[in-house]
């Protein structure tokens, strides 16, 4: 039997051999996701301190690189919440840094996304990044890094301080990377045209590397609420996150361990869970062995009294800035929206909006278009795998006068401290009961309301019919019956009419 | 007979049409000024509401009416088609021209008044036809089958162009056609004591040449099949007006029947309709007791001919005389039938010598 060397790599090592699991699978996909990172970290900059976003994304040709792909320069701009100094090499140059381990809804979950593409073009390029950010104080800090995948360490090659002047706060990442944009082009269109759906209150620009310009204008100002950070919930905990609250806590008892860690445990309910699990209150956490964590973990996920996580974590869109940026970027002749009262899945609290757009510039195509988003993300890969396909799907449609061939697109938005992907590329979201039938419930909701409007439109299409018919051959019938009786002029049929008119008004 | 006892018969009719259509149009016409929206009631033309009435040996309309509203979006296409017609038909009476059902339908698109098909304007005449109680015929609109007649009957002329114009009805050895011209025409005089009709062409030809006309001293008439309503009522007019009694000739096998029973009692489809009927009228043969008397060369009766017996054996018109129960019963039993031509196995001349003067006694 060969020897086998065990060797131990590091995070960033770990992902430069598996960069595929974070979308940098070949070149187009990994231009669209660098872009898709850095404009998503950039929204949540601006989001947290509550600041419509402006980001502004300029991708420029540098030079060939193979026959089939190109050097880009990539920069990304925004007005978001800016780095503290001390943080800007971490948080650019080491993966697996950063402000994304608390319990709060935010698009990316593992703080990686950014350094990935950092990561990605320094392994394409050899070339540095330069980040540079205010936090709108007095100073301007610039640096300029390459991480040491080996050691997971960002290598510092210059930084500079200026003055802040303007007092311009922000973030700009400007690095080089290899790439497919010709191939990107339509996909990465298509996310800033539904990132713009979701975030109506963000300014997006685009300049590609032609120099063409894409801009997506804000129609409001008007924000979400921002999520609130959160503990964990008892029906969410692995042994992992037990064991990790367990070193940290101060905590000298059970009872007390179970009150300050976790959401929506009280006094009463934690002795009723220590009951429960036949575990002293007086006992001190530290000195729980690690069967006892296991056993405890299933516990918490057996114990029925825990409350239901409340969805305080969570930040929807809500129903308002849903239909702003669905009439902003669809352009419909009639929508329709809807929130869901928030649930949860496994311990996890979730919210589903849905929305159906009618008409308008919403194209025909035989079929509906959907839009999915998570966590104000677009999803745009793996259509047919996602919960929300199935359920559209499975619906009878024809129940709400709603047919295939009709002008219709379809919204469904999930948010959720743990959005349930089914992969790690987090393209599509999984069929889990609970999640299947929110969806559900919020597309019936919004069917019935394009139903209401379609039987409605129908209503008065035939009312205008009636009309019409009256107006025609009543005219028809006084011009006639005068010639026939002899007479020169036909009778006055406007009583007639105006009877009709009124008539018909009164039905519509 | 006297000259003057017919003339203007034709005439007068026409003035009462030419007064009603006038009167529909000024009914609706002071509905429409008076702030109402337009109707019309009418006998209802549905099956429930055919009845056949004994007393005048055909079917009538029984009470049941309906209403055409301009108020109601359904009834508002096919009032302004019928107020149309009758525009049309007004116009074609009084202008003294004439017409086809084919032509209505496509008259119609000139005042910007479509028909969906033919069908629908057809309907449409026939509704006219209810309201006022005169037939189509009555309005200058023809059907396009045609039919003849040939003898000793001179006509006079009402189309214009031939107003006063006499014409016997012996100068042409085809017959002449019983279109517009004739149906419109008043009878003069006639030394004919009888009518008789048949059915096919072939034999009214053979009887012409065989001078039935004057061995008889009858009026010949071709209804070529199922006889048009211009015939029925021409037949009609030459039993009302010159008191001739009528004898019909058909095939021996149930249409055959049927053809001499509508000129008799007249069809459900014309229940809206009077003075298309003879009720005096005769069927004189081919029955099916002829074909067993006389040993005709015959064919069977396939299943669509056994069918129409049993409805026949039904229909109300077959109920009152003895004659078309024994008929129907022995085609029945026989399961034959015979073509008019079948005598022609005796010789061309014995249907004339003597199938026709046996059955004219037989029926008379």
């Amino acid at each position: 039997m060969a020897q086998t060397t065990f060797e131990e790599i590091s995070a960033a090592d770990f992902f430069y051999r598996n960069r595929d699991i974070a979308g940098f699978t070949n070149p187009s996909r990994a231009i669209f996701a660098a872009i898709r990172e850095l404009v998503e970290n950039s929204l949540d900059a601006a989001e947290s301190l509550k600041i419509p976003p402006d980001v502004y994304v300029r991708l420029s040709y540098e030079g060939e690189a193979s026959a089939e792909t190109q050097i880009y320069k990539l920069r990304v701009e925004d007005n978001g919440m800016g780095i503290q100094p001390r943080h800007i090499p971490s948080a650019f140059g080491q993966i697996l840094f950063g402000s994304k381990y608390k319990l709060k809804q935010q698009r990316g979950t593992f703080g990686l996304g950014g350094k990935m593409a950092i990561l990605y073009g320094q392994i394409t390029t050899h070339q540095a990044a330069t980040i540079t950010s205010s936090t709108g104080l007095a100073k301007i800090y610039m640096y300029k890094l390459m991480i040491d995948i080996q050691r997971n360490r960002p290598i510092i090659l210059d930084r500079k301080v200026l003055i802040n002047r303007e007092q311009w706060r922000g973030t700009v990442v400007e690095f080089s990377l290899e790439g497919d944009y010709f191939r990107a082009m339509p996909r990465l269109l298509e996310y800033f045209k539904q990132t713009a759906m979701v975030n109506p209150y963000a300014n997006l620009t685009f300049v590609d590397p032609k120099g063409r310009l894409y801009k997506f204008t804000r129609v409001t100002k008007e924000m979400p609420e921002p999520p609130k950070e959160t503990k964990p919930h008892p029906y969410g905990v692995d042994v992992e996150l037990l064991q990790r609250l367990i070193q940290l806590t101060s905590c000298k008892n059970l009872l007390e361990f179970l009150r300050v860690h976790f959401h929506r445990v009280g006094d009463i309910t934690a002795r009723k869970f220590l009951e429960f699990s036949n575990l002293s209150p007086s006992k001190n956490p530290k000195r729980l062995s690690h069967e006892e964590i296991v056993r405890l973990m299933h516990n918490l996920k057996k114990f029925k009294d825990f409350l239901p996580p409340d969805a305080s974590c969570l930040s929807p869109l809500g129903e308002e800035l849903l239909k702003a940026g669905i009439v902003k970027e669809l352009r419909p002749e009639f929508v329709a929206v809807h929130q869901r009262k928030p649930a949860t899945y496994a311990g996890h609290p979730f919210v589903v909006e849905t929305g159906i757009a009618y008409g308008g510039e919403v194209p025909r195509r035989g079929s509906f278009i959907l839009y999915r988003f998570a966590n104000r993300i677009p999803l745009l890969y793996d259509e047919a795998s996602d919960v929300s396909m199935r359920v559209i799907t499975a619906m009878n449609w024809r129940r709400y006068k709603v047919m295939p061939d009709m002008p219709i697109s379809i919204v469904v938005h999930i948010c959720s401290t743990k959005v349930p992907y089914k992969t790690v590329g987090k393209e599509f979201i999984a069929d889990r009961p609970e999640v299947r039938k929110e969806i559900a419930n919020g597309l019936r909701e919004v069917a019935r309301q394009i139903q209401h409007f379609l039987s409605r439109r129908e209503h008065v299409d035939r009312e205008r019919k009636r009309l019409g018919v009256f107006s025609k051959y009543l005219p028809k019938i006084a011009q006639f019956s005068a010639q026939l009786a002899g007479k020169e002029k036909p009778p006055d049929i406007e009583k007639l009419l105006k009877s009709v008119r009124q008539f018909g008004e009164e039905e519509a | 007979m006297e000259k003057k006892k017919h003339k203007g018969s034709v005439v007068e009719r026409k003035k009462e049409v030419l007064s009603s259509l006038e009167n529909l149009g000024l009914s609706i016409y002071e509905q429409i000024d008076g702030g109402q929206f337009p109707s019309i009631t009418m006998p209802s033309r549905s099956t429930e509401n055919i009845n056949y009435d004994p007393q005048l040996r055909q079917f009538i309309l029984g009470d049941r009416r309906v209403k055409r509203s301009a108020r109601n979006i359904r009834h508002l296409k096919p009032f302004a088609q019928l107020v149309w017609a009758a525009l049309f038909s007004n116009e074609l009476s009084s202008q003294r021209k004439t017409s086809t059902l084919r032509d209505v339908y496509y008259s119609a698109q000139a005042y910007e008044m479509t028909f969906k098909d033919q069908q629908e304007s057809n309907n449409i005449i026939t509704d006219l036809e209810t309201v006022l109680g005169f037939s189509r015929e009555d309005f200058n609109i023809f059907p396009e089958e045609r039919s003849a007649v040939f003898g000793d009957l001179t006509i006079e002329y009402t189309v214009p162009g031939y107003e006063g114009k006499t014409m016997d009805l012996t100068s042409h050895p085809d017959g002449v056609m019983i279109g517009p011209a004739l149906t419109s025409a008043e009878f003069v005089k006639t030394k004919a004591d009888k009518v008789i009709a048949i059915e096919k062409g072939g034999l009214f030809t053979r009887f012409i040449e065989e001078n039935v006309h004057r061995k008889f001293n009858a009026l010949l008439v071709l209804t070529a099949g199922q006889a048009p309503r211009a015939t029925r009522h021409f037949i009609r007019r030459l039993n009302e007006e010159l008191k001739l009694p009528v004898y019909v000739f058909t095939d021996g096998d149930p249409w055959g029947m049927h053809i001499a029973m509508v000129i008799i009692s007249g069809s459900a489809n014309a229940a809206h309709l009077r003075e298309l009927n003879t009720p005096d009228a005769k069927w004189s043969g081919v029955w099916a007791t002829d074909i067993v008397n006389y040993k005709l060369p015959t064919d069977p009766l396939d299943e669509i001919d056994m069918k129409r017996l049993l409805e026949l054996q039904k229909d109300p018109r077959y109920k009152e005389d003895p004659l078309w129960h024994r008929e129907i019963k022995t085609f029945m039993k026989i399961k034959r039938k015979a073509e008019q031509e079948a005598f022609s196995r005796y010789g061309l001349t014995y249907i004339v010598d003597e199938y026709l003067p046996a059955k004219l006694e037989e029926t008379r």
